[in-house]
């Protein structure tokens, strides 16, 4: 069985090496600073124990005052999962920082996250839009969408 | 050309027959015509006939049916093809070079034509016996890839120039085996008339020199570009290769043409290894020599039912280190052996031939063992598979 | 002499022979060797991520069918544990090992398509492409008689499936899969000794364990190179804890691993539906569900081993009928993230093979 860690032993491990990064926890989650949360995948993947080496998904979720990076997690060599989360506020021009450096298999989903929500990952190799066409109105997975005419 | 000794459906019989009521120069046209006529529709229905028996067959291989609906057995089919194809629209790319994209179809059909034309079919052929048959084959032939070049260049497609460029390099390679293939059967003939090759096989050159033959056969997949060898089409790669810009009657020629490759490439196979019209008695030659052309035919569909194709490099190695080698090699077998048992009048009896095909079975089977292991060496043994230290799916909790 | 060479950029597709539908890849050859490779997707973007905010949690089982056509159930599967996962939901034993022979069935089908297709690519004239379809089709005949659907099976709901058995199922279940492995013998006899076959295959688009982890590859494609993770064994859901079979991995990783690793699989799941056809209880196939599930407040994320990959469904719930986000973790989209790296430096004939090993759906990849 793929052992889901509690998200609060994991925030302490990060809060002890990277003090500040992390936001709070519950359940198998670990919400952490938007802007720390490149140092917080290094730390996940390298970290003896807990050896995150697999990104299994990233997606975003719209809950209209802010949006929700959702990073879940796998470890292959001791068979855990976890969930990292991060909020990201704001409407226009928002950015935040890429994982690619981490996991190279956050490039095309980020570039879906950029496509489908606006969210701008920096340090992304390649960021264009993946699914939808350079130049296509808006993103439509935000809740504030409404499609456009034909 | 030498005329003579032919029978009525030869050149000089139907020029006997007009020049009764017609000038000499105008019985000559006229016979021309008329003989034109012939060769061209008795290819172009047994190329309808063969591409029939080839779907039908692949239907077989496939666990399918094939056409069945047009005609008993669907033997009408290959008309309705015909027929969609030439009340298709004729396009041509705007950019397309139209002189070249026009005329290049009928660059490849017309020595696929020509080819026939001096084939013994029986004791006679159309056109007399050429006594450099064998020369004229191997140039003929080779214009084909003239065909596929212009056909490629002229239609200003990145896909049909990729495809003729590969063609171009494949038909060169496989030129010089084939040549040299051929080359075994002339020395043993001692002769370069196909009509005299045909006399010499008291015993079929199939068993004399089994390497020859299969250096010519697989040459010869190559020169009509049938997998494992059909780079210039490769379907699941370039769309079409060289023709993907034709339609209509344009691209009817190309398939005709291409499906009559394999029937031209049988007929040279059974002339120059199975013996031509050679059977036993009750059956006559003629019948032998089509029996003989539909199980060379049903071997190369055989193939190309089951085969996938080689990559262009590997395509490129096998005929200049593999095909080459093995050519060159029956080259010298078969010369040293013919000095040793040609009689004065460069003739061998059948004893001799038997000796010369032990000997040469031997040489064949030590040769492709060697060349298998030399050209195959990349047979690597896989290593068995152990389990990645990244992954641990048996993992519990500490 | 130099040559003097010029690279050209060739269009694949979205209209081409070997791109499983309609994919794109921007690629710059030099001669005949690739030097860059731009994949385009989303022509067939239906934006299903979007049409599930609008739809109930049942209704979704439809959309899910659309994704990756060739394996409709594998789909199902894991949206309805994403489902049964955030509501709570305790499915019946027997709907549980239903699921599981579906779902296996699924797999042989979806391993079937794609060694045809590699052969097709291969350029084998469609004759082993035909023999897999030939199998292929007694699976979806089977699909047929559970419910009356062959592609598009929508067959599992919430809480179970949707209907029981019939009684012919089972004789029909049994008789193919007793003659499942002579099928796949032939296949074998046909193509895994191919010489041409090895020669084209071997060597060529290795991908090894290290990259294959980084790259996020699951599936048959992340075995090949050698890495043992298949969530039947690491995660067991529905009721895999309960079976014996085995996880094949490649040696090297290249394309003939990842062709040898889908047989090999079909031969488990054939040893899978044979426990599962002995081991099925009687009993209810459908757990009791409110016609509009209403799940509480949170988030679930609930993923299988499908024929691709690791397929995840990711869904927040606000506590009304719809689900307030439905994401799909698709294991072909993310598959060929590393194809670039893949491609470089081989040959135009080497793109068409290590692409079709991959073996991605474009329903999948738009979504």
């Amino acid at each position: 069985m793929t052992r889901t860690l509690a998200g609060a032993d994991v925030a302490r491990r990060i809060n002890t090496d990277l003090p500040g990064a992390v936001v709070r926890s519950s359940g198998g989650d670990v919400w952490v600073e938007l802007a720390s949360i490149t140092n917080v995948a290094e730390f996940l993947r390298d970290t003896e124990g807990l050896e995150f080496s697999f990104l299994s998904s990233i997606t975003a979720v719209d809950y209209v005052e802010y949006f929700e990076l959702v990073y879940h997690l796998t470890s292959l060599t001791r068979n855990q999962s976890i969930v990292l989360k991060a909020h990201c506020y704001g409407r226009d021009d928002l950015s935040a920082p890429s994982v690619c450096g981490v996991w190279r298999g956050a490039d095309f989903q980020e570039r879906e996250v950029w496509d489908l929500f606006g969210i701008r990952f920096d340090g992304h190799p390649n960021l264009k839009r993946i699914l939808l066409w350079e130049g296509f109105p808006g993103h439509p997975l935000r809740k504030d969408f409404l499609g456009q005419d034909p | 050309m030498d005329f003579s000794e032919t029978g009525i459906l030869s050149f000089h019989g139907i020029y006997g027959i007009f020049a009764l009521f017609l000038p000499g120069w105008l019985a000559y046209a006229v016979t021309c015509g008329v003989l034109a006529f012939i060769v061209i529709n008795a290819m172009v229905m047994s190329t309808a006939l063969y591409t029939w028996f080839e779907r039908r067959m692949i239907g077989r291989f496939q666990a399918r049916l094939g056409p069945n609906r047009w005609g008993p057995f669907g033997l009408l089919q290959p008309f309705a093809d015909v027929i969609k194809l030439i009340v298709k629209e004729d396009t041509t790319p705007s950019t397309a070079d139209k002189i070249v994209f026009a005329i290049s179809p009928v660059i490849l059909f017309a020595p696929t034509v020509l080819t026939i034309a001096i084939i013994p079919f029986g004791e006679n052929t159309f056109l007399g016996r050429l006594n450099i048959g064998v020369l004229f084959l191997i140039g003929v032939t080779s214009v084909n890839t003239i065909a596929v070049l212009a056909a490629g260049w002229a239609s200003r497609n990145k896909y049909a120039m990729l495809g003729s460029m590969r063609g171009v390099a494949m038909l060169c390679s496989y030129e010089v085996p084939m040549a040299l293939a051929i080359t075994g059967v002339v020395l043993i003939a001692n002769s370069l008339s196909l009509y005299d090759v045909v006399q010499a096989q008291s015993v079929p050159f199939l068993i004399v020199q089994p390497l020859g033959f299969l250096v010519f056969m697989a040459a010869a997949s190559a020169e009509m570009s049938r997998t494992p060898f059909d780079q210039i089409e490769a379907e699941s790669e370039l769309g079409a290769g060289y023709h993907t810009e034709y339609s209509g009657m344009k691209f009817a020629i190309f398939q005709l043409a291409e499906f009559m490759a394999p029937i031209v490439t049988s007929i040279l196979a059974v002339v120059l290894f199975f013996g031509g019209t050679r059977g036993f008695d009750p059956i006559p030659g003629q019948l032998w020599f089509v029996i003989k052309v539909v199980l060379v035919l049903f071997g190369l569909l055989w193939i190309r039912a089951t085969w996938p194709r080689l990559r262009i490099d590997q395509i490129m190695g096998f005929a200049w280190k593999g095909l080459f080698a093995l050519a060159i090699l029956n080259i010298f077998v078969i010369a040293i052996e013919v000095m040793l048992f040609q009689d004065g009048e460069g003739n061998i009896t059948t004893r001799g031939m038997w000796t010369m095909a032990a000997v040469n079975w031997v040489i064949t089977i030590a040769a492709i063992a060697i060349m298998v292991n030399v050209l195959g060496g990349k047979k690597l043994e896989r290593p068995t598979p152990k389990p990645s230290p990244l992954a641990n799916m048996y993992a519990e909790a500490d | 002499m130099t040559v003097k060479t010029e690279p050209v950029t060739i269009n694949l597709g979205p209209q081409h022979p070997s791109t499983h539908g309609v994919f794109r890849l921007r690629v710059t050859f030099d001669g005949e060797v690739i030097v860059d490779v731009e994949p385009v997707l989303g022509y067939l973007h239906r934006g299903s991520e979007k049409l599930a905010e609008g739809r109930t949690y049942v209704q979704i089982v439809t959309l899910t069918d659309r994704m990756d056509y060739i394996a409709s159930m594998s789909n199902n599967l894991a949206y309805v544990r994403a489902v049964e996962k955030i509501a709570g939901i305790e499915v019946p034993e027997r709907a549980q090992y239903i699921r599981v022979i579906s779902a296996e069935l699924q797999r042989i089908a979806s391993h079937l398509m794609a060694t045809g297709f590699l052969l097709n690519d291969l350029g084998a004239l469609a004759t082993p492409l035909m023999y897999c379809f030939r199998e292929r089709e007694r699976i979806l005949d089977l699909f047929e008689m559970l419910c009356g659907a062959r592609i598009t099976l929508s067959y599992m709901r919430p809480g179970g499936v949707f209907q029981d058995t019939p009684p012919e199922f089972w004789p029909a279940l049994e008789e193919f899969i007793g003659n499942m492995p002579t099928y796949i013998d032939e296949l074998e006899r046909l193509i895994s000794g191919n010489e041409i076959v090895l020669t084209r295959t071997r060597g060529v688009g290795l991908l090894n364990d290290v990259d294959a982890v980084d790259y996020s590859i699951s599936g048959p494609m992340l075995r090949a190179a050698g890495v043992e993770w298949d969530l039947r064994k690491a995660d067991p859901y529905e009721i895999y804890d309960r079976l014996d079979f085995d996880i094949p991995i490649g040696a090297l990783g290249d394309t003939f691993d990842r062709y040898i690793v889908r047989i090999q699989e079909m031969r488990e799941s054939i040893r899978i539906i044979r426990q599962c056809i002995d081991a099925t209880p009687s009993g209810p196939i459908r757990a009791e569900t409110p016609f509009f599930i209403r799940p509480p407040e949170g988030d679930a994320y609930a993923a299988v081993e499908s024929p691709k990959g690791e397929l995840g469904f990711y869904l927040v719930s606000d506590g009304g009928i719809s689900p307030y986000r439905c994401h799909v973790r698709a294991p072909s989209f993310i598959n060929i993230t590393p194809l670039r790296e893949m491609l470089l430096g081989w040959k135009m004939s080497d793109l068409i093979i290590i692409f079709g090993s991959i073996d991605i759906v474009l329903g999948e990849v738009d979504r």
